[in-house]
């Protein structure tokens, strides 16, 4: 870690010079494998600002970093009690959300970006652009969206982190986003702003790529490629397990 | 220890699910129930997705009634031709109940489905048993000799066409009815996950009137049979089937089942069948309350089906 800062460092000072801040990227791992023994991991994107000229400013600057997993439609519904049960009654359909979202900022989101800005960029919970795909007028879809992004922030699936991104010498910065056990699977991409007073002026991206690994992949593929074979063995070892026991059981009755 | 589930895509902690599995195999080890009316509504407790609970408790119950169903076979208490009828009839049943599953799904209505259909079946079973080892607890204490049954079979089914000779249940009645019967538990056991057990013999022995002593193998037969038919619907048509997770129940099930047999020779039966009453009914109601309390998250997500 800390001789990767160097190199860091060094790059920024060895860089000529331009009129535009660049940032720099790179990730504790660019592939998350979940095994067997998964239980969640932690994510380190860090980097460096090359400040045009090569000098740092005075101010510290604004970083948002975010994660986003793939994107996928899906269904929100809504329960309401009936005839005193809870069933599922209104629902609403979002083309794309995302199955991960994290944001890390300097300062809160608000603090950093006008609304206009954070919802171009996707920065903070409140400006996903989540595609409502059944009409309904703003405040029930407000409402929805909502009820969407609470859950899976419940989840660990949606997560802000106001002053999660720590910045060294106004040069370096990094981040830490937790990555729960029940996170979906996929390509996800880190992106990394640079904002100075309210306007992005600088960005740059990485690929993640979350996968099951090993057995756990193993078996995922062989009951979603070959379903009926899955099924047979599955009820195979059940009956074999079962069988073995009633004959051990037997054994030791006499 | 935490084990990550391939399918459920979550960890959960594998000696949780052990015990539990275990705490399902003592307990139908001594009442001689599969044990998937537990098995589904614990595992939602503990936080499985519901479909992938139901469909690996059906796996779970296979396991756990194959044993028993072959030394019921070794024994000569299974009647092959009435045990035939009953999966041709289930097999309908689970192929109507996956299409049910579907739609209830599509609908967004599974949750609240299961949890209903399992308060209705419990709750009229568990009191209906309840009701009987009461009676014949009174009866036992009063010193008189338990009640014969005068009726052979229920008047609705003599009343069917085609009658056809059961002779080892020792019955000459049409085959509609022991298909219809096994009909209607292959739709409770894809959406269930239940082995359906608790509903099968009281209606083979009311309701059918075989002879008592091949009830059990005979349904045991069955329920092996139509839950490995409901595992490979439930593997080929929405893959929730999570071997993982069945095998976890499984490693438990099978040891808590040797000692839950054990414990049961102490017992007397008609206090087993009591305990067996009060608990299907425990379950019953805090499944209700499930349904009536206002729950944690009113909003719920299903991503589309793809």
């Amino acid at each position: 870690m800390r001789r990767l800062l160097a190199f860091f460092l060094m790059l920024v000072v060895a860089l000529p010079a331009s009129a535009q801040p660049r940032l720099i990227t790179d990730l504790s791992q660019s592939r998350i494998d979940i095994s067997y023994r998964f239980a969640g991991a932690e994510l380190l994107i860090f980097g460096a600002i090359q400040h045009p000229g090569g000098r740092a400013p005075s101010e510290l600057p604004g970083i948002a970093v975010v994660l986003r997993g793939p994107a996928e439609p899906l269904t929100v519904r809504l329960k309401e009690r009936v005839a005193g049960i809870w069933v599922n009654t209104e629902a609403l359909r979002f083309e794309s959300a995302p199955g991960f979202y994290a944001v890390a900022t300097t300062k809160p989101v608000r603090d950093l970006l006008d609304e206009r800005n954070a919802a171009i960029y996707e920065i903070g919970l409140a400006h996903l652009q989540l595609s409502p795909a059944t009409a309904a007028d703003t405040e029930t879809t407000r409402r929805f969206q909502d009820g969407l992004v609470g859950l899976r922030a419940r989840e660990a699936l949606f997560v802000e982190q106001p002053y999660g991104v720590q910045v060294t010498d106004n040069v370096l910065y990094r981040a830490r986003i937790p990555i729960p056990s029940a996170v979906p699977v996929g390509n996800y991409q880190a992106e990394i702003y640079l904002i100075q007073n309210g306007e992005v002026r600088a960005r740059s991206t990485a690929p993640i790529i979350i996968d099951k690994s090993g057995f756990e992949r193993g078996i995922y593929v062989f009951a979603h490629d070959h379903s009926f074979l899955y099924g047979l063995a599955a009820v195979a070892l059940a009956l074999l397990l079962g069988w073995l026991a009633g004959a051990v059981g037997r054994l030791r009755g006499g | 220890m935490d084990l990550y589930l391939p399918i459920a895509e979550m960890s959960v902690n594998a000696f949780v699910i052990i015990a539990l599995g275990g705490l399902v195999g003592f307990l139908s080890g001594m009442f001689g129930v599969g044990g998937g009316f537990l098995t589904t509504p614990l595992l939602i407790f503990y936080g499985i997705p519901p479909a992938i609970a139901v469909a690996s408790s059906a796996t779970q119950v296979t396991g756990s009634s194959v044993s028993g169903a072959f030394s019921y076979f070794r024994r000569g208490q299974v009647d092959l031709k009435m045990g035939a009828v009953l999966v041709a009839g289930g097999m309908m049943g689970s192929v109507i109940g996956s299409f049910l599953f579907r739609w209830l799904k599509s609908l967004g209505q599974v949750d609240v489905m299961i949890g209903l259909v399992y308060v209705l079946f419990l709750g009229s079973v568990g009191a209906l048993m309840l009701r009987e080892s009461i009676a014949e607890l009174r009866q036992s204490r009063a010193g008189g000799a338990p009640m014969r049954r005068i009726r052979r079979h229920h008047p609705l089914v003599a009343a069917l066409p085609m009658r056809m000779r059961f002779p080892k249940s020792g019955i000459y009645i049409s085959p509609l009815a022991p298909f219809l019967v096994g009909a209607g538990v292959g739709v409770l056991t894809v959406i269930m996950g239940v082995g359906g057990g608790f509903i099968m013999v009281p209606a083979m022995l009311y309701l059918l009137g075989m002879a008592a002593g091949v009830v059990v193998g005979t349904s045991l037969f069955q329920i092996v049979f139509i839950t490995a038919v409901a595992t490979l619907l439930h593997a080929t048509q929405s893959q929730t089937v999570d071997i993982m997770l069945a095998v976890l129940l499984l490693l438990g099930g099978v040891v808590g089942a040797q000692f839950g047999a054990r414990a049961a020779q102490f017992l007397p039966p008609e206090r087993l069948r009591l305990f067996l009453a009060l608990l299907v009914l425990a379950v019953a109601v805090r499944l209700a309350i499930g349904l009536t309390w206002t729950p944690a998250e009113l909003f719920s997500i299903q991503v589309a089906l793809s």
